[in-house]
């Protein structure tokens, strides 16, 4: 298929440190397709982020990818050398963070950091093009031009965060890794926030990784949604089945133990346990210790993907 | 009907800015951000209060002056009926014991450097409640309670060793351990990963009924607010907006701020459509809030009035109250 803009194979995260090896992810295929949203869900140390970096190779020592491939758009960036990454990095595929403060500099006036990017990747823009460039990235963020003279701390929350996915588009790629994007914004903001990001997706013909531990934001944004736990693939499926029909256990007790303000469902049912140790998984499905419904082959075996309902769901059960 | 526990009267919280040499010279105007700015509530024994806003709204400087870790610049707080500022250093020792917090953040308000044992039994310690051996049960049994078991094994680990979710267990461990009948919870899930969550809800809402503990849950958070809180009081720019019981809140939301911050809320529904269009901008700067109802740069109902008053908490229901002469004259109408 032509319209697959990323081929994740079996990939392998592992952070060797002085107490064994974190397997942050442990063995994720996934394939994105041109165009759409992809939600990935999971909770702290899930290993969904180590996902995230390690598509633009970002990930911090010790971290290394231990084997696997990651296809975008044919060729291997597993395999590239560091000079063509950076060709990539920005260019083709680009990502913002959490926390807009501490990615822009405070030292520069946003304008200038906009003029920067540009003349860093694409030589011989000038100056007077570069700001053009950018006072109609600002329209399209919904700020008004005369801000890029301002700096960082003069603006709120919610416009530096639009400035961080202006600097990250201002180059145009085709793929957006979104790590926590609106984790340290208020509701209000990161509704509005959220409502911009999908404007962008159709303008830019954007395809997007939302990283996020908020069920309640992919919801409104993915087409797709991919569930992790402990390093491993639970389940992907298109966005509604995974709200309304959730096949994997680990997604059905996650959704069960989140709050909805618009259900009427009286309380909670928590999941029992805490996240695995990834240092020294358990056995077979790393999910099987919390599992309400683990079966034997749980202990001994890791699921592999089957397929179930047009979902692909890693779970014994539907063996 | 159950007797208040707390009472807020008119509390104000202005926080100076630091002035230079050229300010003071030249007799500027001296600024300060207004954190809170002039808050009214009771809580009744036995209740949850949430106490919801954004950030900068002055919900945790109000959660922090009620058990005067904050000293107010103005108003009064009272506790079964008598003002905290008028105890003595000992009486307000003694007090403590009586009123505690949680903190959000598990990280950083637990001693690295303290056994999880010794954390829970320092308060006993502090107040010299009961002898070493005493505190020792004492704090076993409230382990147990809070779902830390083996208590045994547990006392001797420190917080590192501990899970995010077993940390705020401690945590809250530490804060009844005393026997409070009033706690602050300043968004004591907010740091939890999701799937702990529900379980540290779930644990606050057991250990409320047996432990008949009263609340002021502090959170940015409506969702939660659901499936623990009785009332709840919206904060903006350092007001009440509107405060009144939790479903009459949820289903029928007067203020205009209210209404967009439930509709602003994310439903884990694909499926689901907003009803009301996000209002644009953000909450703005506390130094010089805008003049009228805090509001009204941002509220598509605003009228010139709006600008020029200052909008009282109006009764619009059974102890529901409005800070929105707009809508308030509307629902009379």
């Amino acid at each position: 298929m032509n319209n697959i803009i990323l081929d994740i194979q079996d990939l392998k995260v592992q952070f060797p440190i002085n107490i064994g090896t974190v397997r942050a992810v442990d063995g994720v295929s996934l394939k994105l397709k041109q165009g759409e949203v992809m939600g990935l869900v999971g909770e702290s140390g899930c290993g969904k982020s180590t996902l995230g970096f390690s598509i633009l190779r970002l990930l911090r020592t010790p971290g290394r990818i231990a084997s696997g491939r990651i296809f975008y758009h044919g060729r291997d960036i597993v395999g590239m050398s560091e000079k063509e990454v950076l060709k990539l990095r920005g260019r083709r595929i680009a990502m913002i963070f959490q926390d807009p403060l501490t990615s822009l500099n405070p030292l520069f006036s946003v304008g200038r950091q906009f003029v920067e990017t540009l003349q860093t990747h694409e030589k011989g823009i000038n100056k007077k093009e570069a700001i053009a460039r950018a006072e109609s990235m600002l329209e399209s963020l919904g700020i008004s031009k005369e801000r890029l003279q301002e700096f960082p701390h003069q603006m709120s929350g919610g416009m530096r965060q639009r400035i961080m996915i202006g600097m990250g588009l201002i180059l145009n790629p085709d793929l957006l890794i979104a790590d926590e994007p609106t984790t340290s914004l208020d509701v209000i903001v990161e509704a509005q926030f959220l409502d911009l990001l999908a404007d962008l997706c159709r303008k830019f013909n954007l395809t997007i990784i939302l990283i996020t531990h908020n069920l309640g934001n992919v919801a409104q944004l993915a087409d797709r949604i991919t569930v992790m736990y402990g390093g491993t693939l639970a389940e992907v499926g298109p966005a509604g089945d995974i709200f309304h029909t959730p096949l994997h256990p680990y997604t059905q007790g996650l959704l069960a133990s989140i709050p909805n303000i618009k259900l009427d469902q009286p309380e909670l049912t928590p999941m029992e346990g805490s996240p695995p140790d990834l240092v020294n998984p358990p056995s077979g499905c790393v999910f099987h210790p919390r599992c309400p419904q683990a079966m034997e082959i749980c202990t001994r075996q890791r699921p592999p993907a089957f397929q179930k309902n047009g979902h692909q769901v890693n779970c014994w059960l539907y063996r | 009907m159950a007797e208040d526990l707390i009472t807020v009267k008119e509390l104000k919280m202005h926080f100076p800015l630091q002035k230079g040499l050229l300010d003071n010279l030249l007799a500027r105007e001296k600024l300060s951000v207004r954190a809170v700015d002039g808050v009214s509530f009771s809580i009744k024994k036995g209740e949850v209060l949430g106490l919801v806003g954004e950030s900068g709204s002055g919900k945790t400087t109000t959660g922090r002056m009620i058990l005067k870790l904050l000293e107010p610049t103005s108003g009064e707080v009272f506790y079964n009926g008598r003002s905290i500022f008028s105890y003595s250093k000992n009486e307000m020792e003694k007090l403590r014991e009586k009123m505690q917090i949680i903190f959000q953040d598990p990280y950083a308000s637990l001693s690295p450097r303290m056994s999880i044992g010794k954390a829970i039994s320092h308060p006993l310690k502090i107040h010299a409640l009961y002898d070493k051996q005493e505190a020792k049960q004492v704090c076993l049994a409230m382990m147990e309670k809070v779902g830390l078991s083996p208590a045994s094994f547990l006392y001797k680990k420190y917080p590192h060793q501990l899970s995010g979710g077993q940390r705020q267990r401690v945590v809250i461990a530490r804060a009844l351990v005393t026997r409070p009948d009033f706690v602050v919870a300043d968004e004591p899930i907010a740091m939890a990963d999701v799937s702990v969550r529900a379980m540290i809800l779930e644990l606050m809402i057991k250990l409320k009924k047996e432990f008949d503990l009263t609340y002021l849950f502090i959170t940015h958070d409506l969702a939660t607010c659901k499936y623990i809180c009785d009332r709840l009081a919206i904060m903006y720019l350092g007001r009440i907006v509107e405060i009144g019981p939790l479903a009459e809140v949820f289903k029928n939301p007067v203020h205009p701020y209210t209404a967009t911050l439930l509709d602003a809320v994310p439903v884990p529904d694909p499926t689901y459509k907003r009803t009301h269009p996000i209002p644009k901008g953000e909450i703005p700067s506390a130094i010089n809030p805008p003049p009228g109802c805090r509001f009204n740069p941002r509220c598509n109902l605003a009228e010139k009035s709006c600008r020029e008053h200052d909008p009282e908490l109006a009764r619009v229901g059974e102890d529901h109250f409005v800070a929105c002469p707009v809508m308030s004259t509307r629902l009379r109408s």
